[in-house]
């Protein structure tokens, strides 16, 4: 196998499984990919866990709990797909713990009330299965096997949240603001989250050649406008987008246009949550050192017993 | 932390039987101390949504798996023994089913 026979190959639609042959370029990518898609799973639990002690009612609380422990087990995912390319899980955390590795910049926005969680549930979420759809059809297997998880599991996220969205919608003129509040919040950042706009995304093209991405940022972009503004008129919440206007020739929605010097902002670390983010990962890391220096201990405690 | 990163807990992969009469299929893999502890993750994280009845967990360093590199010549021998499929067989219209 070299490069041409293996471009060939996976635009012949095969996959790539762990220790077959592939161009470093590949391997890098898909490692950079992959762990900063973990690490936003990790990070992710974080502006939803704010909630969980203060959710309306039980209901809402387990199924909050739930979504969050979801969250958890999709990092797992895919730190162990991520691992399958010779990297070690604990290096990747050691790098997004020390700020050097990068994560879906929505988190760093904060979760100011209840209402937010509808919002993240139905826009990030919903933005996030957007992504993660043809990523199951990605052309290394560990990946794709864990996005087909994944996405299986998200399907619930996103309606929660709009159902959330929906009963407050319906409750108080107070609850209705709290809803539109929020929409007008995190519209914007969801839009945000399917990256720059094509032109602006120098990796895109050579992804989509090895078939791990299947359709370009703005692309996605215009499936997700496209598939949330009737959502939204639904249940009555405004799009905080001015130009937003259904344009009968193309068949898509037009929307305004991104502020991307906030999103360069925010990746670099000055949004709003990043520090406290990162502190948050930091303090978990450490405060549970001890929990894994004891599980060692008692490991090796119990097989040296066994050989005795 | 550096003489917590020496010993890294080892890696898992876990196998799910989803039901009575089914064989156990690769579902993913984990960290864990020890094989307690594999199992329990991996129920926490593998089958959150009744993905299974049955759970096995093996230590990844101890499965052996051929080589993909030599993937063509490997499986080479199974290639040009068509006799060893029924189909090879041509039958007399008369026998219906055989």
């Amino acid at each position: 196998m070299n490069s041409t026979l293996f471009d060939a190959y996976v635009a012949d639609e095969k996959k790539i499984e762990p220790k077959d042959w592939m161009p470093d370029a590949y391997r890098k990518t898909l490692v950079r990919q992959i762990s900063q898609h973990a690490h936003s799973e990790v990070v992710g639990m974080l502006p939803e866990a704010n909630w969980i002690s203060r959710a309306p009612s039980l209901k809402r609380k387990a199924i909050l709990m739930a979504k969050v422990q979801d969250e958890a087990g999709h990092g797992l995912y895919l730190y162990s797909a991520a691992e399958t390319l010779g990297v070690e899980r604990d290096d990747l955390y050691l790098d997004l713990l020390e700020g050097k590795a990068k994560y879906s910049s929505i988190f760093n926005y904060p979760t100011q009330n209840w209402a937010d969680i509808g919002a993240i549930g139905w826009l990030v979420d919903g933005a996030a299965i957007m992504n993660q759809v043809p990523l199951c059809k990605c052309s290394y297997g560990p990946y794709a096997r864990a996005m087909v998880r994944v996405c299986k599991e998200e399907s619930f996220h996103q309606r929660q949240g709009f159902q959330i969205m929906l009963v407050m919608t319906e409750g108080s003129a107070e609850q209705k603001a709290m809803a539109q509040d929020a929409m007008n919040r995190w519209w914007w950042p969801a839009l945000m989250m399917f990256g720059p706009p094509d032109g602006d995304s120098p990796n895109s093209a050579q992804s989509m050649k090895w078939n791990i991405k299947r359709f370009s940022n703005d692309e996605l972009r215009q499936k997700f406008v496209d598939m949330t503004v009737p959502q939204a008129e639904l249940i009555g919440l405004t799009v905080p987008d001015a130009d937003l206007k259904w344009n009968e020739q193309t068949g898509h929605y037009d929307f305004g246009e991104i502020d991307w010097s906030e999103f360069k902002r925010v990746i670099k670390g000055g949004g709003p949550c990043n520090v406290e983010r990162l502190a948050a990962c930091n303090k978990a890391w450490n405060d549970g050192a001890w929990v894994r220096q004891a599980a060692t201990a008692y490991a090796e405690k119990k097989s040296s017993n066994a050989t005795r | 932390m550096s003489s917590e990163t020496k010993k890294k807990w080892p890696l898992w992969e876990v196998f799910i039987r989803s039901r009575q009469g089914l064989s156990h299929k690769h579902a993913g893999s984990l960290h864990a101390a020890d094989a307690e502890m594999a199992l329990e993750n991996a129920r926490d994280v593998y089958t959150r949504r009744n993905e299974g009845e049955s759970l096995w967990v093996v230590e990844a360093v101890h499965i052996v798996a051929s080589s993909p590199g030599d993937k063509s010549t490997y499986f080479d021998p199974a290639n040009d023994k068509v006799y060893r499929h029924p189909t090879f067989y041509k039958l007399p219209d008369e026998v219906k089913h055989m």
